[in-house]
């Protein structure tokens, strides 16, 4: 009897949980690139307000975008957090599902790092040769003009000769990771338009010309090493012939273990991302609800306390956990637009 | 004749041969077969002890923490200038500020933006923190001078559990030698303290692992096994009950078997997906809510119970039945005053052992949100909240390096829970089994 009843007290729980509409905490999903800088403040924000601490939910930049678009009403997140520009489908679709106003901040950018062991020596690679490297498919003969053949290198010496004579494994991301995306977009494909017949591609047969130049080769010298960082860099550690690709705050925090690859000549360092001399950076977003900020408390503050100098500034915290922050400039202009929510247009 | 004797004698000694030969080769297969056993358990034995001597040999630092002893002056003009008490104003001022001063204070000799810099990146935020409670809960502490102990930040206290090597270049290491040379003076004089750390056990989330603790996770995992039992154990021995004791054996008595048999085999993502398409976009229930997640888990943990439970009732000889019936009960009496006290102390460890298996599940609950940043300590099943496994998966994944600590230690203390689970099985299991 008694048992009854708790299961009829909780059927009750259940009933009136579903009928509670009004939410008192921000909610935000999104990339997990964002995750560690939207954490932050959100932490930094619970403390200093009189607002709960928001909830911040790792979903991927895309799986957040859907989650955001998939309609205006609090069962549904206020803010999504993207390691890439909204899509012009994806402010379509939420259009389509009664999210008009959206308002975008750019907050930062990060580097995309190619490092390994500090027990040998540091490469200098450029976008070309990691594309040879790396890719499905490559010009025979590594030149311009070549047929197109599945990649025969082995050897990072058989790129080219001034590199060392070892074989090429790369730990990298999945293809379920923005991190990875952005080194197709970034790394390869800068690498692959290195080569005049395969940018000419991209006009006459685009579809094609991204099948090339983002396609990652199979044959095991690319390891997919899974989403978590942490293990690259262990990994790294083990075997100090192999190297990894990850965000630049784990090269940061293990500057004693690893060390990151030059591209195209240039380290990658927090100055030269910030200054945009590293070529393999990418930009960071995230987008506001507009409709949300007069329902749910605390956006508004929020966005005051993620555009502030004190998180996204040069000395702010957000640096501090490997944010690399905008010009002030940008800086200036992204926090006025957040403070007016000014909805994105395209 | 004789032939023939002979004959028999040198094939019955030539079976004896056969017979001895084949016999030793039957104890050589016995002794085999044993060593496999045997080699089976010590290579599990050591898997065991490697998991769990890992884990702890990264873990234990987790549960020290190094603190300094500063001054700190509540100066009234940077808290409250107007000296209303305003609690909203006190929330919001300048704590970290404070902090800042208390230490160049200390190192009066520091000069320079980038050197204060350096020497305030010692101090975890958890100071201000600090500050802010004390000023919080007596606003009378204000324009006094407190000295307290306040947690180091992450990196100053990997350095001083030694995972910060002073003797790499200092362009490789966290703290530069500035910082260390500060630190080793603090030793010196006595200002640094290695204590317990109790903020691990006592405080939610956090991005700073110092200042980063279980007890947002420990709840949100005891609300969603608390929802979790309330659903699943009563449906599953109800459920075990009927098909076992009431129901009719026929083919739809044989197909629900088979389903519950094959649902005890489906990958634990598949409730998950079950749970947003049904809780959540269906019910709307909360998203991130140890209620739905409950939900969830007693779905996944209901074959187990019910398997289980139905093996406790089979266990239970008929003759117990058979004379409840014989003297004149009814057959709900028969079960529920006879049969069921006695399939009780399985029907629990099925259960136990079921709910052990939810506490250490993840996939199905990263589909409901429940794998997010959440830094308030859930106060009842509908607040958003994330379980231990999953905090653990969270700070796996953090970059800072006194996350890897802080893992193993949250591992460990998973694994004691789900240790204790199981002891508690085993005692009820002995303690009220009964042999016939």
């Amino acid at each position: 009897m008694i048992r009854k009843s708790i299961a009829l007290a909780v059927l009750a729980t259940v009933a009136i949980a579903a009928q509670a509409q009004a939410r008192d905490q921000i909610r935000i999903v999104g990339s997990s690139t964002v995750y560690p800088f939207a954490t932050a403040v959100a932490e930094a924000f619970g403390k200093t307000t009189k607002f709960k601490t928001p909830v911040v939910e790792s979903t991927g930049s895309g799986g957040g975008l859907k989650l955001f678009c998939a309609g205006a009403g609090v069962e549904h997140p206020d803010i999504t957090n993207a390691s890439r520009r909204i899509k012009k489908s994806e402010v379509e679709a939420c259009a389509k599902n009664g999210v008009g106003n959206i308002t975008e901040v750019k907050i930062g950018s990060d580097g995309i790092v190619i490092a390994n062991s500090k027990s040998t020596e540091q490469l200098n690679l450029t976008l070309q040769q990691v594309f040879l490297a790396l890719a499905k498919q490559v010009p025979e003969g590594n030149k311009a003009g070549g047929k197109l053949v599945d990649n025969p290198n082995t050897m990072w010496s058989d790129i080219d000769p001034s590199l060392p004579k070892a074989k090429i494994e790369v730990l990298g991301p999945p293809p379920t990771s923005g991190t990875r995306d952005a080194f197709a977009e970034l790394a390869l494909e800068g690498g692959c338009k290195t080569f005049p017949e395969l940018k000419a591609m991209k006009k006459t047969d685009k579809k094609a010309y991204k099948a090339i130049c983002h396609g990652v080769r199979e044959d095991g010298a690319y390891v997919e090493a899974g989403e978590n960082d942490n293990l690259i860099v262990q990994k790294l550690q083990a075997n100090p012939a192999a190297l990894g690709v990850f965000g630049f705050s784990f090269l940061d925090q293990n500057l004693d273990k690893i060390q990151g690859s030059k591209v195209g000549g240039v380290e990658p360092t927090f100055e030269n991302i910030a200054a945009g001399d590293y070529p393999v950076s990418r930009a960071l977003f995230f987008y506001v609800k507009n409709a949300h900020a007069e329902s749910i408390p605390g956006i508004r503050d929020y966005l005051a306390e993620f555009t502030s100098e004190k998180a996204w500034g040069p000395d702010g915290y957000l640096a501090e956990k490997g944010l690399i922050p905008l010009p002030e400039a940008e800086r200036k202009n992204w926090a006025e637009s957040a403070a007016q929510l000014a909805p994105l247009s395209m | 004749m004789t032939d023939v004797v002979g004959e028999v004698a040198a094939d019955r000694q030539s079976r004896a041969a056969r017979d001895a030969k084949l016999i030793r080769k039957r104890y050589a297969v016995e002794r085999r077969f044993r060593l496999y056993g045997i080699a089976g358990v010590i290579v599990a034995l050591l898997a065991l002890v490697v998991l769990i001597g890992s884990m702890a040999w990264r873990g234990h630092s987790a549960f020290i923490q190094s603190y300094v002893q500063l001054e700190f002056h509540l100066d009234a003009e940077r808290l409250d200038p107007q000296g209303t008490r305003d609690v909203g104003l006190l929330q919001r001022a300048d704590y970290g500020g404070l902090v800042r001063t208390a230490i160049r204070e200390r190192f009066p000799e520091v000069k320079g933006r980038r050197d204060k810099r350096a020497l305030s990146a010692l101090i975890s935020t958890g100071a201000a923190d600090k500050l802010r409670k004390i000023v919080l809960e007596d606003a009378d502490t204000i324009g006094t001078t407190v000295k307290i102990w306040v947690p180091l930040s992450d990196d100053a206290d990997m350095f001083l559990k030694g995972y910060i090597d002073r003797n790499v270049p200092e362009s490789e290491r966290r703290l530069n030698d500035k910082q260390i040379a500060w630190l080793d003076q603090l030793e010196a004089d006595g200002a640094l303290e290695k204590r317990f750390n109790a903020r691990f056990f006592a405080s939610g989330d956090s991005r700073e692992p110092e200042l980063a603790g279980i007890r947002g996770a420990v709840a949100g995992s005891f609300f969603t096994l608390l929802v979790t039992l309330l659903l699943a154990f009563p449906m599953g021995v109800m459920t075990a009950i009927y098909l076992e004791e009431f129901a009719p054996k026929n083919r739809w008595t044989d197909l629900i078997e088979v389903n519950i048999n094959n649902l005890a085999a489906v990958p634990s993502i598949v409730f998950g997906l079950l749970g947003l398409a049904v809780f959540l976009n269906f019910m709307n229930l909360p998203r991130s809510a140890p209620l739905v997640g409950g939900m969830v888990l007693a779905l996944m943990t209901l074959p187990t119970i019910i398997i289980s439970g139905r093996a406790a009732l089979k266990a239970v000889p008929p003759s117990i039945r058979e004379a409840a019936l014989g003297v004149g009960a009814s057959r709900t009496q028969a079960v529920t005053q006879h049969v069921l006290p006695l399939a009780m102390p399985g029907m629990l460890t099925g259960t136990i052992i079921g709910m052990a298996q939810a506490l250490g599940e993840t996939a199905p609950l990263l589909m409901i949100g429940m794998v997010a940043f959440i830094v308030d300590i859930p106060g009842g099943p509908t607040d958003p909240a994330t379980v231990l496994p999953v905090q653990i998966f969270l700070w796996a994944d953090s970059p800072e390096r006194a996350f890897v600590e802080r893992t193993a230690a949250a591992t460990l203390v998973l694994l004691a829970f789900l240790v204790l689970m199981n002891a508690i099985a085993v005692v009820l299991r002995k303690k009220f089994e009964r042999r016939w």
